[in-house]
């Protein structure tokens, strides 16, 4: 299974539920497209819950920076949520937990936006 | 791919320059390195680091020519897993490879598949190929190795 993606609305937040692997091809174009069009239509502040992501490699971590770094540029904030023990270690080792603002329980990730 | 691998010996595939072959690369050593004996979490690093390699062979190597292949060889020496993968590329140069943990390219979008095979395996090799083409020769310890954690 490559990755599905669903979005919510919470409290003027954009929840946006992963699941399966963000890899190189489809998975990193979905995430990818995602950002892209909730961007489009005004939706700056992304909560992006990656509890049921267990598999990302370098492409996929690379689309989560370069969602990070487009929404910021255009005044959003994306933020993770429930990251999973393999996603967790992957970021902590690519020093990417330093940049991402993350979080365990949605309620308190969507009061964080400003 | 559901054929079962031996425990040792070797395997050694060519492979279309598709994403395809990232996959069935990944699961081949998998299923490989399953049998030898690794640990659910050394699969796991050698999953990827397996497929970082094969990415960098028909993405940024291969440059997905239907005409180039990339190479992919598996088999143990003694008790390490040595992973072995070409491409038919131009090749690059490890030293130019920017470090993907220094600041000012912590945001970048692309950079880190070496580093992580660096990070998931206990030997990382890269040297060009004549007369062209990259070799990336990978080895995991499947045995303690300087006071290390066991890892099978």
């Amino acid at each position: 299974m490559t990755i599905k993606a669903n979005t919510r609305q919470v409290d003027g937040v954009t929840v946006v539920d992963l699941s399966g692997r963000i890899t190189l091809g489809e998975g990193s174009t979905i995430l990818r497209d995602t950002v892209r069009e909730l961007l489009g239509r005004g939706q700056k502040k992304i909560l992006v819950n990656l509890g049921d992501v267990n598999y990302i490699d370098s492409s996929g971590i690379g689309e989560l920076v370069s969602g990070y770094t487009t929404v910021t540029n255009q005044g959003g904030q994306l933020k993770l949520l429930n990251l999973t023990k393999k996603v967790r270690d992957l970021l902590q080792i690519t020093k990417l937990i330093t940049v991402f603002d993350i979080f365990d329980e949605e309620t308190a990730a969507v009061r964080s936006f400003t | 791919m559901k054929k079962a691998m031996p425990s040792t010996g070797r395997v050694e595939v060519r492979l279309e320059s598709s994403l395809e072959s990232v996959d069935l690369a990944e699961e081949m050593a998998r299923r490989f390195a399953q049998a030898a004996g690794f640990s659910e979490e050394d699969l796991d690093k050698i999953g990827m680091s397996v497929r970082e390699g094969l990415v960098n062979a028909v993405h940024h190597g291969n440059k997905y020519d239907t005409h180039k292949r990339a190479g992919l060889r598996l088999e143990m020496e003694g008790p390490n897993l040595v992973v072995t993968v070409t491409d038919q590329g131009s090749g690059f140069e490890l030293a130019g490879v920017p470090n993907p943990l220094a600041s000012e390219n912590l945001l970048k979008q692309t950079g880190r598949g070496i580093f992580l095979m660096r990070a998931f395996m206990d030997e990382v090799e890269v040297r060009r190929l004549s007369p062209t083409g990259t070799e990336v020769r990978m080895t995991k310890h499947a045995v303690p190795t300087n006071g290390k954690e066991e890892q099978r």
